[in-house]
């Protein structure tokens, strides 16, 4: 208990100061308490009886919820320690392990071997130390894996020596490649981003939280929307759940949230820039869904692993994140930075 | 023999190069004295299989492995010395000194083993397991008291192939099966056959 409250009050005088500010610290807030009621109505739901309500769907729910508050407790511990690396590493691993369960679905053949070895040491690692070093290296850091990194796994493939469905094993690696490493990479980056066009705006964790929690819920809503007034499936057979009324519905309910998160002051939009950028995420989100679902059909499984308790993989986690941190990333810089020039 | 630090170090690498899935169908995770036989595909199989047990039945458990390999230098002794391997002497192997009768010498009434009846690694990359070795039922007919617990072991020949030194991560899944025994009047072959039967079941659960 000591040791606790001198941690934080050493946190309290670090002169450089952590990521955490006060409109942050509002997001967080608001997020946790939105969390303590869906703890407390999983509880009440856990006690009615089975007749009234489905106990699978319940349990689905408190699994749900439980990982939500694990993973806003990760992001709230790295957001404390004073310096953006932390969260880039995290994310790094992060990469690695869907990397780990997309390659690990995907066959790949005896050739591909020393390139996977290059693509999960070399180039991954590669990728989140130009983030880390900053916007200075982003010209670099945004053509390393899809120029130079393509490029590379191709030659090194054929080197290998093995032509069989050569085609095939060399998409398939730089697939994973990019959307599990160089398109989850983006989300750290917001990290980097300065020379805020809006000067009351000074630090980017709120803006990382913000995109994450948009994805998360965007995917929830459209989710949610769906099973009330779903109608019109939109590719029955890579998703039966995604129809078109939950993604308009959805989206327009991330809308109406992103908006009203934007009075929290954690980003540097207004409330219909706030609600703009949410429905692109929203939009990106579905299509990231959408893809890993259609990936995952084809290699006939539900989910790409297990590391949480009642979540499919990684993957099916950070699918909507994946899609939409370019995007979201590059519509931030190039109106709201002065960086683009 | 405690586990050591090397031991918790190499478990720990294991479970993030080759993070194992592991399941046991039929048959619980126990300190009894068993012997483990897999299909072999990698240089970390044993590995993985014991860094897959609990730590109180892996601490009772010792991976078997080949002498002249494993005694060469101080790391490679090291760390077969950390895993607490039973090193069989491959050039010194006569009639009173046969690896079955080492090996039963060596564990006593505690110890378990993970062996690899195949041999040698398998080739090819199609899940297919080789031909049993008669070590297991001269082993079980000696003790017939040992559980024979089959062990099936996926993806471990993408995680690190013959003739590769460096080890690529992936998911991989260790099944455990329900324990065999040698039945009554079983001949040799017929019991092989079997044991690798047991093995291969487990490969399609």
């Amino acid at each position: 208990m000591i040791l606790f409250s001198q941690i934080l009050t050493l946190l309290a005088q670090s002169p450089s100061g952590h990521l955490l500010d006060g409109p942050t610290g509002v997001l967080l807030g608001v997020v946790i308490g939105c969390l303590l009621i869906a703890t407390a109505a999983g509880q009440v739901l856990k006690r009615q009886p089975d007749s009234s309500v489905n106990p699978a769907i319940v349990q689905a729910f408190i699994h749900r919820v439980r990982a939500w508050w694990l993973m806003t407790a990760i992001l709230a511990v790295t957001f404390l320690i004073p310096t953006p690396v932390a969260t880039v590493i995290l994310f790094g691993l992060i990469s690695f392990w869907a990397l780990r369960e997309f390659i690990t679905l995907t066959p790949t053949r005896l050739g591909d071997h020393r390139t996977l070895f290059w693509v999960f040491f070399v180039l991954t690692p590669a990728q989140y130390v130009l983030v880390g070093l900053g916007t200075a290296h982003y010209e670099l850091f945004s053509i390393l894996i899809p120029v130079y990194g393509f490029l590379f796994v191709s030659a090194r493939i054929a080197i290998a020596g093995d032509y069989k469905r050569f085609l095939e094993r060399v998409a398939k690696i730089q697939v994973g490649l990019y959307i599990c490493v160089y398109a989850l990479s983006y989300a750290p980056a917001l990290l980097y981003l300065e020379n805020w066009t809006n000067a009351d705006y000074s630090t980017s964790a709120g803006l990382l939280f913000f995109f994450i929690l948009i994805a998360q819920l965007s995917d929830l809503l459209q989710f949610v929307c769906g099973k009330f007034i779903g109608r019109n499936v939109i590719a029955p057979s890579i998703n039966a759940s995604r129809t078109w009324e939950g993604f308009f519905a959805g989206t327009g309910c991330t809308a109406i949230i992103g908006a009203a998160l934007s009075l929290t002051g954690a980003t540097p939009f207004n409330s219909w820039q706030s609600a703009l950028m949410s429905i692109v995420i929203a939009v990106m989100g579905a299509a990231g869904t959408m893809t890993m679902s259609a990936i995952k059909r084809d290699r006939g499984v539900r989910d790409y692993g297990t590391l949480v308790e009642g979540h499919a993989g990684v993957l099916d986690r950070i699918d909507a994140i994946c899609f939409a941190a370019p995007v979201f990333y590059h519509i931030t810089r190039y109106y709201f930075t002065t960086l683009a020039g | 023999m405690d586990l050591n630090l090397t031991a918790s170090f190499l478990t720990g690498l294991t479970k993030v190069f080759a993070g194992p899935s592991v399941r046991w169908v039929d048959s619980q995770p126990d300190t009894c004295q068993r012997v483990y036989f897999a299909n072999h595909t990698s240089h970390v199989d044993s590995m993985v299989i014991w860094s897959s047990l609990p730590t109180d039945v892996r601490k009772v458990t010792r991976p078997t492995a080949a002498k002249d390999y494993w005694s060469q230098g101080w790391f490679r002794r090291h760390l077969a010395r950390s895993l607490n391997a039973l090193l069989i002497d491959r050039d010194k192997i006569k009639v009173h000194q046969s690896p079955i009768d080492m090996m039963i010498r060596e564990i006593g009434d505690k110890y378990s083993l993970i062996v690899f009846p195949e041999g040698g690694r398998a080739h090819s990359d199609s899940g297919e397991i080789r031909a049993f070795k008669s070590g297991i039922y001269y082993l079980n007919k000696k003790r017939p008291d040992l559980e024979l617990v089959p062990v099936y072991m996926d993806n471990m020949n993408r995680i690190l192939p013959r003739g590769e030194f460096l080890p690529v991560p992936l998911l991989s899944r260790v099944v455990f099966g329900a324990p065999i025994w040698l039945e009554k009047g079983e001949t040799k072959n017929d019991f092989l056959a079997r044991a690798r039967q047991s093995v291969l079941r487990l490969r399609d659960i």
